[in-house]
């Protein structure tokens, strides 16, 4: 097994990739993740790998489209406004069933916002985000180690299903340092050729890569194809966590950031003889509704903590489908609650559910 | 028998969609013969746009993608730093080129992205009906200058190759006008010379064609090519602004 090495989680996510097979990446500056395109521009051009610094955010994506359709392994990254103005680019990416990682080290907004971490793009991220009936994965790491393996693992699931795939971070799991090990270190040539490529059609008739569909009948069958994508996905492919649920009368919901502070108002009220547990949803789409649905059955009530003002709740409450109450707390604008005030937030609601 | 004529292999044999009179056809027979010539077909890679030549694909015998609305440039850098061997090209339209795509066309000149740029400038939006693009002439009548163009209003039209000219990163520029046969024999010129620039690894090559749109100008084929020689050729000077030798023939 390899060594431990402390990294910034920003720097970490490249180094996974580059770990995962990927040799390029397109750019552009917004805090705070500049230190993913910049520790990409240092480590890409020693191994074979092309780093080129977009003129946009709309360019940069529209490059990983090429670079993808070209049959590599390709990623960018950005942070909230410049997701916003990279939904193009991957609605034609969806639409043209090209993998990439797009990492987003979400901030505060709307607008230009902040520059502290958020969960706002919650909903941007897991119902589509640009125009059209598509989704694409989204993987939300509460770790560097886990934004280490969810990289690497969403260039598999890139490349599985042929479709975008977002790593949902914010500015805490981008700036923070950790221990990480890479548990995998694939090269480009180790990776199967990809037949549909646009690579030049000699001795073959020419492959298109193309989004465009002028008869209705047509498109309608690229998106039943594709919702047929969605309902694999949605089977193989939902990823979360679970703590001290078996027992657990009060539910705690929160994903990434949120859940890792949220961990320490479990444990607290566990010393308290509360019985308290969290549902840690790792794949936001898909998302775990299943399990959700099913702790609810045993739940007093479920509470959705989000670094937002209120988001996955509605997912939440969809999978609870009316089983048990389910209460919202959250901060915004780049506010981060302690575990102190979550505490707090959690107790309120337990003495309501006891009067 | 002896063949005088025949469909470049570049080329499928398809019906294009283009409108009667339009000098869409004859552009892309002028690139097919060229990718024929040199023998890349098989290691090209084009892209297409948004806008009349967005079935591009459909009508070349090579690999294609297609690219969002201005967006090909960018997409073309991703292709082309990918497979550096590949021939790259993007066929682009005036809206979508000089309007919509300007940041993409000026960044990848200025990185001396080693791909060719095949720009039609017809003076106007085709796809969509005939609206005012940035190419449109002064006082042309268009469905959104229905007036005629009013410079105190929208500005003078864009000329593309002047405003690359001052790039380093462009190995060839050059713009050519498709209104006879002795014009379209150098427009073919001036297209071998933007592949061959990027065959020598000579950085960006854009061959802008001044072209026809009979269909949205309200003319017929003849009209609208007497058009292109008196009316776009005075604004928009012919020749070459760059050469990889470094020399102007204008």
């Amino acid at each position: 097994m390899a060594d431990k090495i402390l990294m910034k989680g920003n720097e970490a996510i490249g180094e996974a990739a580059i770990k995962s097979g990927c040799r390029y990446f397109f750019g552009y500056p917004i805090t705070p993740q500049n230190e993913l395109p910049a520790y990409m521009a240092r480590r890409l051009p020693n191994e074979d790998g092309v780093f080129c610094q977009a003129e946009s955010e709309i360019g940069a994506i529209n490059m990983v489209y090429g670079a993808s359709a070209s049959g590599a392994r390709v990623m960018t990254s950005s942070s909230s406004p410049g997701i916003s103005l990279k939904q193009e680019g991957i609605s034609y990416m969806a639409g043209s069933e090209l993998p990439g990682v797009i990492v987003n080290i979400t901030r505060g907004g709307p607008g230009l916002g902040g520059i502290q971490p958020a969960q706002s793009d919650y909903f941007q991220a897991v119902k589509g985000g640009g125009h059209g009936d598509y989704r694409t994965l989204v993987l939300a790491p509460q770790s560097v180690q886990e934004a280490v393996d969810l990289t690497m693992e969403a260039f598999d699931l890139a490349d599985k299903y042929r479709n975008p795939v977002l790593i949902l971070g914010d500015g805490m799991i981008g700036q923070m340092m950790e221990p990480v090990e890479f548990k995998r270190d694939i090269s480009p040539e180790d990776l199967p050729d990809k037949e549909w490529a646009t690579v030049g059609n000699k001795g073959r008739k020419p492959n298109i890569i193309n989004s465009l569909s002028l008869q209705a009948e047509k498109l309608e069958e690229l998106n039943v194809r594709m919702q047929k994508k969605y309902q694999q996905m949605k089977e193989e492919e939902v990823r979360f966590e679970t703590i001290k649920t078996e027992d657990a009368e009060y539910v705690i919901v929160a994903f990434g950031s949120m859940a890792r502070i949220a961990m320490g108002a479990v444990e607290k009220a566990r010393e308290e003889g509360i019985k308290v547990g969290l549902i840690r949803p790792i794949s936001l789409f898909p998302f775990p509704d299943e399990v959700i649905g099913m702790v609810a059955e045993q739940a007093r009530f479920m509470l959705t903590l989000e670094m937002n003002c209120g988001q996955m709740v509605e997912d939440v409450r969809l999978a609870v489908n009316g089983r048990c109450p389910v209460y919202f707390y959250g901060r915004s604008g780049g506010v981060v609650p302690t575990t102190g005030e979550i505490y707090e937030q959690l107790m309120e609601q337990v003495r309501g559910e006891k009067e | 028998m002896k063949v005088v004529a025949r469909r470049p292999e570049s080329m499928m044999d398809k019906p294009t969609h283009y409108c009667p009179g339009c000098t869409h056809g004859i552009t892309h027979r002028l690139v097919a013969e060229v990718l024929d010539e040199m023998g890349i077909r098989e290691k090209t890679v084009g892209v297409a746009p948004v806008g009349c030549a967005v079935l591009a694909y459909e009508y070349y015998n090579c690999d294609f993608q297609q690219a969002a609305h201005g967006r090909a440039p960018a997409v073309a850098t991703g292709i082309k730093r990918v497979h550096p061997e590949n021939f790259v090209f993007t066929y682009q339209g005036d809206g979508d080129l000089a309007s919509i795509g300007t940041a993409e066309i000026i960044h990848a000149a200025m990185r001396g992205e080693n791909f060719t740029t095949i720009f039609i400038n017809n003076a106007i939006y085709g796809m969509t009906g005939g609206q005012m693009a940035p190419t449109t002439m002064i006082g042309q009548k268009t469905t959104t200058s229905p007036y005629g163009r009013d410079a105190s209003q929208a500005g003078q039209p864009i000329r593309v190759v002047e405003m690359l000219s001052t790039l380093q990163g462009a190995g060839y520029l050059s713009r050519v006008a498709l209104y006879n046969n002795r014009e379209i024999k150098k427009a073919k010129k001036a297209i071998r010379k933007a592949f061959e620039t990027q065959k020598a690894g000579q950085g960006f090559s854009l061959v802008e064609l001044l072209s026809t749109c009979p269909t949205n100008w309200g003319m017929n084929p003849a009209e609208a090519l007497e058009w292109v020689e008196s009316n776009m050729v005075p604004y928009y000077p012919l020749g070459d602004f760059k050469t990889p030798e470094g020399g102007q023939d204008q």
